[in-house]
């Protein structure tokens, strides 16, 4: 929050004569062109191609086609299917998962004694700053059949199963969880390091019990990172691509095939680049959305 | 992770020793065992911590054990008879060196023109006033949000248009501009944290700009440009998707994409193999963290500072 309330407070900058000149602000202009050419430049192709029929093999044959493309998508059971899996992979593993693991884990740490803390935060961490095609890999590992998970639920004598077959869209929001907590935790653990001492402290000697201090005094407090954690935390869960890549390719069949799976499967695979593009268009609208709704949680605090 | 009742949240004191008249544990437990009740949650929230710290650990286990075990299955096990064989095996000029390397050279580039750019990008936007300032900010912040993925399909199309795919300096400058929003938003916070005083005694001083920029703000700044520079080259080493679409030389790819070949061209996978290899490959980037952590003072402060 510091790093926010800055924009607005940003530093006048000190009334010197002559330096009213435009070329002032020449240093933007590397970043600005980069920005234009390589994001925006992509963004409006994208709007392009979306409306046609390209594909990758025969580049003479693109037609404008209108709204064809994404008439079929909503016609087409696999893009609906790929939207469910994305509703409930994002639910799963960023509002239900990483969102409040991150709370409980920052708001047990702040009680808990430092080695075990120092302990969990460092795994928790690791988890985080692995590259994401080697957490593919290691969950990958853990779910199969013959591997870790199953291992320790043997041990616990309980049913094994073939997670990444019967239930691939939880294993892939697992991982998910496993990979993105450590973001929740560090964001969650700045916010309430920032609660004034006294005011729990007021509501303690005014008898609320923990679970009510909790509800009443600490969440409010925290309620704007919680706005934005959530926020980030469904941006980057949207565009998970090389995770479920590496875990299952969006299989068996297509039941963990979330939305930017699909789209490269239709792309790709397909050769569709028209459609593939149609469906990445709504992606982005999607993000682009929340975005928004993001830079609003972030103007209330400037 | 039901395992944490809201019982032991919030109480962010416990954790240091008690002191003076604060006052300690709920008003049940007033009497003289005041410190009790507070050990017990104490020893609850280290129990939950624990548990959660198992499961997390499960998978980097199987990595580190399955590295030394010369027939590694998926299976989390102790290994006979530890061997550096995986690593032996896969220390190769074509599996791990040429992979690194491209990646290096994908990464550092695409880093040293992200910083470039956006500590030159910082200085008006932190220095001057102006109407477009804050719509300037808000775009900048609006793109950092925005899932790069979805357009990586049409980044391919307009890449093929101009020649530019299948090739290190194309995908290095995407790599540059999809990680700069971010790079700005930061650089242009920390730039704010630096005096104007310093900055009008150097102009005083008859100093350019440039001049300003380069001797008194950037080595100012030290920190927040490592960190900046630091978390841009973790995020590119990571990525997957951006070489996974643009290069298709094999001796172009990076790490990132070449793991996959353990599953592809070796028959058998190798999973000793792949696990040494990860291992190879996380290793940079985890030291990087580990030094900006520590830079930053303890590890918290990049996510203070991804928070906004």
């Amino acid at each position: 929050m510091a790093t926010a309330t800055k924009v607005a407070a940003a530093p006048a900058a000190p009334a010197r004569p002559g330096r009213r000149r435009p070329l002032r602000w020449l240093p933007l202009a590397p970043a600005t062109a980069l920005l234009l050419l390589f994001l925006g430049g992509p963004i409006g192709y994208c709007v392009y191609i979306a409306f046609t029929d390209m594909q990758l093999t025969g580049a003479a044959t693109t037609n404008f086609v209108g709204l064809d493309n994404f008439r079929r998508a909503f016609a087409d059971d696999d893009f609906r299917n790929a939207v469910v899996l994305t509703l409930v992979f994002t639910f799963l593993s960023s509002l239900i998962g990483q969102n409040t693991l991150g709370l409980a884990l920052a708001t047990a740490m702040r009680r808990a004694s430092k080695p075990i803390r120092t302990l969990t935060g460092s795994i928790v961490i690791a988890a985080w700053v692995v590259p994401e095609i080697v957490a593919g890999f290691l969950l990958y590992a853990f779910f199969r059949r013959e591997g870790t998970l199953n291992a320790v639920l043997d041990w616990l004598h309980l049913p094994s199963q073939n997670w990444l077959y019967t239930l691939p869209i939880l294993a892939v929001s697992f991982a998910n969880v496993w990979r993105g907590t450590a973001f929740s935790m560090l964001v969650y653990s700045a916010a309430l390091s920032e609660i004034p001492k006294e005011i729990n402290e007021a509501a303690e000697v005014d008898g609320a019990s923990g679970p009510r201090r909790f509800w009443h005094v600490t969440l409010p407090m925290i309620r704007r990172s919680i706005g934005t954690n959530l926020m980030l935390n469904t941006l980057q869960t949207l565009s998970v691509f090389g995770l479920i890549w590496a875990m299952t390719r969006g299989g068996p069949g297509n039941r963990s095939q979330t939305l930017p799976v699909f789209m490269y499967d239709q792309a790709f695979n397909k050769s569709l680049i028209g459609y593939g593009t149609a469906v990445a268009l709504l992606l982005l609208l999607v993000g682009a959305v929340f975005s928004v709704v993001y830079l609003r949680l972030m103007r209330e605090e400037l | 992770m039901s395992a944490l009742p809201g019982r032991t949240l919030s109480r962010p004191t416990t954790s240091q020793p008690p002191s003076g008249p604060r006052t300690a544990g709920p008003p049940a437990a007033w009497s003289p065992t005041t410190w009790s009740p507070r050990t017990r949650r104490r020893l609850a929230a280290d129990a939950a911590l624990l548990v959660v710290a198992a499961a997390f650990v499960l998978p980097l286990a199987w990595l580190l054990l399955a590295s030394l075990d010369g027939e590694a299955t998926l299976r989390v096990s102790v290994p006979g008879s530890p061997t550096l064989d995986n690593f032996q095996s896969v220390w190769t000029d074509e599996i791990t060196f040429t992979p690194m390397l491209n990646s290096l050279l994908l990464c550092g580039g695409a880093t040293v023109l992200t910083v470039a750019c956006a500590a030159l990008a910082a200085y008006p936007l932190s220095r001057f006033r102006s109407r477009l300032v804050r719509p300037y900010l808000m775009t900048i912040l609006f793109s950092t949000c925005l899932p790069i993925t979805a357009i990586m399909v049409p980044v391919y199309g307009l890449f093929v248009q101009v020649d530019l795919v299948d090739t290190m300096y194309g995908t290095a400058l995407f790599l540059a501009a999809s990680q700069l929003p971010f790079a700005v938003w930061l650089m242009k916070n920390f730039m704010d944290g630096v005096p104007v005083i310093l900055e009008e005694a150097a102009w005083t001083d008859g100093a350019s700009w440039p001049q300003t920029l380069t001797r008194v703000i950037l080595p100012l700044m030290g920190p927040g440009m490592t960190v900046v520079m630091i978390y841009s080259f973790i995020m590119m080493w990571g990525n997957f998707f951006v070489p996974f679409m643009l290069l298709l030389s094999p001796d172009q790819l990076p790490a990132s994409v070449t793991i996959f070949t353990f599953f592809g061209n070796y028959g058998q996978v190798a999973y000793g193999q792949l696990a040494a290899f990860s291992i190879l490959y996380s290793t940079p980037v985890i030291l990087l963290y580990v030094l900006i952590a520590r830079r930053m003072g303890g590890g918290f402060a990049l996510g203070g500072a991804v928070k906004g």
